[in-house]
Formats: structure tokens, C-alpha cells, sequence
């Protein structure tokens, strides 16, 4: 159930990151679990006013919406249990933009590759973007890391220092699928499809708001 | 957590920095960590939506009524858990006990809880926890003691309860006292914090960003006694960032259903009205002890320095 979506680079009237106004942009962060109240403070720095998603109910009148990092078992289970995957697919349906970090990511991504450790269990997902990814790709806890990545939206820039927690990797993108960051390695750390965007780290976790900002862009623009 | 982050302003690639060790406990933040003795009782709690499993080889109630010295638990048990599950696996220590530390840590479990649930191997100290890559979970009872445990490098803090009794009191009273000294810290002047950082025995600098922030510089779960649904919510509306579960799951009547309920619980923990719906037909809950009968000496709360 892959949504079409074209390759979109941003036209030369959508705002550059950072130097828009964000106020009045109401995006959602699906709290069933996990670091959904550092997404919040980023937004709230932004201009933007964060909501919590709980509920089927809760996602009447938001502009986007975040699937923030946590446990991808315990999200999708819950999330399957209080019905809020079907409207959560007419949602991004109707043209509306979804970010999902680390086990977001996973939450979104059409196809589950091989797992780096532990168990083999698919939790229920809501498979959007056409990618396949690799669970616990880095290893356990020992190996997270941090690194520096250059994003494609930002190529002159300073890096950007990457948290990775457990986290999975982008094993291939399909065709219409835009890479936003690699690792120097070369492995896909982020990505987007249209109006629907995934990083394997943790902007949330760090102090550099220029992925919400790209991601508040891709609001705005995908709203007009 | 500026004061601990080294890492910042380097460019290459950096395992074990203080913000991945925090990070971690961040992603587990409104979820249940379940305790579990085999691979089966791993797959039920991951089953159930548990972000995270504790590997050990008698849950608190049962390392109450067994008595004796209580260590760390058969590493090969631990990596069959591990094997089983995708969650992050934990796994305890003695307090104190550093080797066996460095032995989880070598097996590559994703958090290690030096824990009074164990008996202590050191009366005086806890283990420098700077020293090592993997992450650390500590009990306290109070502020000054969670930030020693912080200052000594724990990523993450449970407030104790009283471990293996299913009696919630003890949660409460450890939850509302820190919480409680967050809130009279905030309103002190800031002359006021060196010496009230000597009073309650924690590092000053983690006082002073204590009171910045309005709260504990890392995540803070609930722990010791939770044994329902409600019990779980209520650390949750308390102000905690989570809950750890011990014998109350699989000392129960329906450990599956039970551990099901207690994460929705978790997650919906202002809606009474889910509460009331996921609380109905658990079958029975562990039996549990009142802690008031408990003479001081069984009070596995009290260990800690």
C-alpha cells in the first residue's frame, strides 16, 4: 500500500529551512511511546504548536505529524490496538506530511530487511515509503553512536552530529525516493518520498533544529 | 546534561558518549520495562508491547521467600533472553559489584541496573559508572541520592519502591520525594544551593542543573510494588517517565493479559475511562505483602550509599 509520490525537490518559492515562520502550524507526535515530548520542545522553539496523538480523534485539524523514536514493537502494537493505523494511512493519504525517526522509520518503511540482533518479530506497521530497512542494523546498545552527517537539504552547512540509538539503517530506496543523509560509509541514514520523510537518528536529541525545520517546510509546502 | 557531555565538538564517529547512554532511556520513556526468567516470559512481555525486558533468574518476590546471597544471574540465561527478543535486554549487578558489570557488559546487554533487589558487594561504594560504555540504571529513594547515583555516571534513575511486595506505597512515597525536592528547588534562591547540596549529599553542579531544568537531568522510572493497571497510571500522573514492573506480571493470575494492560495503562494514563475498560477481568493479581509488616532488616530499599 505505497503511496504514490513524486520525486519532489523543493521549487524555488518554498521557504529555505530556518528562515520561515512556522506559527500557527499544528503538527501531531504519535505518544503512544517513547521520546515524543523532545520532538515537542524542538517544534515549540520552531514557532510551531506540538500536539500529542493518542487517539483516532486526535489527529482532526493537524498539519503533520511525527512517529517519533521509541520501542517499534510496543508502537505499532499499540497503535494497532486503539485503531489508529487507518486513519493514520488516510491521513499521509490525503497529501498530509509524516516524519518518523528510528523506530518511526521502521513504522513507515514498506519492507523489513534482516535484523542486526535479537528477535525476529514484524510489529504492525504502517508502510508507506518505499524503502526496506534493517533493524538494530549498528548492533545493541554498545554500538550506538554519534556521527556527523551532511545533509542534502543543507550541502553547505556546517555537519550535522547524528544520534543513533539502536538504530536501524536504509538498506535500498526504491525509484521516486529522494536520500537526504548518508553515513561516510556511505549507508542511507535518511530519506524522503514526497511528502513523507524518515531519519534512522535523533534530531530531537540534539540541539540542531534544521531537520524539524526541513520537516516544517515540507508542511508547509505540502499544505498549499 | 551539558556537564557530563564530552562528547560535543568532536567530528568523528563516537560510541558510548554520555548522550547515546541517556538517549537510550529517553526512546524507553512512557513504555514498561517487564522483569523475566526465561525466553518464553521475554517473548510474552515484547508480546504485550513491553519497550524492554530485565534478565534475571528470580524475579524480587521469589528472591525474598528464596533468602541467601542474590548475584548477578547466569550470563548464558541472559544471552538466550537476548536471543529472543528484538527489545533491549537489561540485566542487574550488586551494588558495588564492577565485575560483574564488565561481564554484562561483555555479553552486550543495552542497560545494566546495579541493583538493591541483589545483595550489596560493596557497603560503601557503587561502581564508577563513567568507566564503562554501556549504560546504567540506579535506584533512589530521594533527590540527593539520585543525583550521587548521577554524578557516579547512572543514564537513568528508578525511584526503589519496595521490590517483590506488590504493595505500591513505598513507589509513592520515593516518587513524591523526589519530586517534591525538584519542586522546593526551584524555588530557591540560588545562594541557597551549596548548602543545600551538602544537606542532601549530591554534587553541586547537577543541583544547580536540577534546578534549571524543573527536573532530574535524566529519565526517571517507577519502580518497587506496581502491581495493577491503576498502580502503574498513577506513577505515570505522578510525574514519572515510566514504569518498571517486577513480580507483579508474571506472579499473577494471567501474566500475558496483565502485562497487555499495564503497558495500555502506561500509555493512557489520563484517560480513566481506558483505564477502567483495560483494567477489567486480569484474573488474579500477584499476592503481595503489605510493607508496613515488614521488618526494617527485609527492607531491600535501604540498601544504597
Amino acid at each position: 500500500m505505497v503511496i504514490p509520490a513524486p520525486n519532489l525537490v523543493l521549487p524555488k518559492d518554498t521557504p529555505a529551512p530556518g528562515k520561515a515562520d512556522y506559527a500557527g502550524l499544528k503538527i501531531g507526535i504519535l505518544a503512544l511511546q517513547g521520546a515524543f515530548l523532545e520532538h515537542a520542545n524542538m517544534l515549540r522553539r520552531l514557532g510551531a504548536a506540538p500536539a500529542e496523538v493518542r487517539l483516532p480523534g486526535d489527529l482532526d485539524s493537524l498539519d503533520g505529524l511525527i512517529i517519533p523514536g521509541g520501542e517499534s514493537t510496543t508502537i505499532g502494537k499499540l497503535a494497532e490496538e486503539f485503531g489508529l493505523l487507518e486513519p493514520m494511512r488516510q491521513f499521509i493519504s490525503a497529501g498530509k506530511s509524516v516524519w518518523g525517526t528510528c523506530a518511526g522509520l521502521i513504522f513507515l518503511a514498506r519492507d523489513i530487511g534482516a535484523t542486526g540482533s535479537g528477535g525476529h518479530v514484524t510489529p504492525p506497521r504502517l508502510p508507506v515509503i518505499d524503502i526496506t530497512v534493517n533493524r538494530n542494523a549498528f548492533g545493541r546498545q554498545v554500538d550506538s553512536f554519534e556521527a556527523d552527517i551532511y545533509p542534502a537539504f543543507a550541502p553547505d552547512g556546517p555537519p550535522f552530529r547524528a544520534v543513533f540509538i539502536r538504530a536501524p539503517r536504509i538498506q535500498s530506496v526504491g525509484e521516486g525516493v529522494q536520500v537526504l543523509a548518508r553515513l561516510e560509509d556511505g549507508t542511507i541514514v535518511a530519506a524522503r518520498q514526497g511528502q513523507i520523510m524518515v531519519t534512522a537518528f535523533h534530531p530531537e536529541l540534539t540541539d540542531d533544529p534544521r531537520f524539524h525545520e526541513y520537516f516544517l517546510s515540507l508542511v508547509k509546502h505540502f499544505n498549499r | 546534561m551539558t556537564a557530563q557531555n564530552g562528547a560535543q565538538g568532536q567530528n568523528g564517529p563516537e560510541k558510548g558518549t554520555w548522550r547515546v547512554k541517556v538517549g537510550l532511556a529517553q526512546m524507553l520513556k512512557g513504555g514498561v520495562i517487564m522483569d523475566v526468567v526465561t525466553p518464553e516470559h521475554a517473548k510474552i512481555a515484547e508480546e504485550a508491547g513491553a519497550c524492554a525486558v530485565m534478565a534475571l533468574e528470580r524475579v524480587p518476590a521469589d528472591i525474598r521467600a528464596h533468602g541467601g546471597v542474590a548475584r548477578m544471574s547466569d550470563p548464558a540465561l541472559i544471552e538466550r533472553i537476548m536471543n529472543a527478543v528484538s527489545i533491549p535486554v537489561m540485566a542487574k549487578v550488586r551494588i558495588g559489584h564492577f565485575v560483574e558489570a564488565q561481564i554484562l557488559e561483555a555479553i552486550g546487554v543495552d542497560y545494566i541496573d546495579e541493583s538493591e533487589v541483589l545483595t550489596p558487594a560493596d557497603e560503601q561504594h557503587h561502581i564508577n559508572k563513567h568507566e564503562f560504555k554501556v549504560p546504567f540504571v540506579c535506584g533512589c529513594r530521594n533527590l540527593g541520592e539520585a543525583l550521587r547515583r548521577i554524578g557516579e555516571g547512572a543514564a537513568m534513575i528508578r525511584t526503589k519502591g519496595e521490590a517483590g511486595t506488590g504493595d505500591v506505597v513505598e513507589a509513592v512515597r520515593h516518587a513524591r520525594a523526589v519530586l517534591g525536592e525538584i519542586r522546593r528547588l526551584q524555588n530557591m534562591p540560588d545562594e541557597e544551593l551549596m548548602t543545600y547540596a551538602k544537606e542532601i549529599g549530591a554534587p553541586y553542579e547537577l543541583v544547580k542543573e536540577t534546578k534549571e531544568l524543573g527536573r532530574l537531568p535524566v529519565v526517571n522510572f517507577a519502580a518497587g510494588g506496581v502491581a495493577t493497571p491503576a498502580d502503574a497510571a498513577m506513577m505515570m500522573q505522578l510525574g514519572m517517565d515510566g514504569v518498571f514492573v517486577g513480580s507483579g506480571i508474571f506472579k499473577s493470575g494471567n501474566p500475558a493479559k496483565r502485562a497487555k494492560a499495564i503497558v495500555e495503562a502506561v500509555t493512557h494514563y489520563n484517560n480513566p475511562k481506558i483505564l477502567a475498560e483495560i483494567s477489567k477481568d486480569l484474573g488474579e493479581p500477584m499476592v503481595g505483602i503489605n510493607v508496613s509488616s515488614l521488618p526494617r532488616e527485609e527492607m531491600l530499599a535501604e540498601r544504597g550509599w
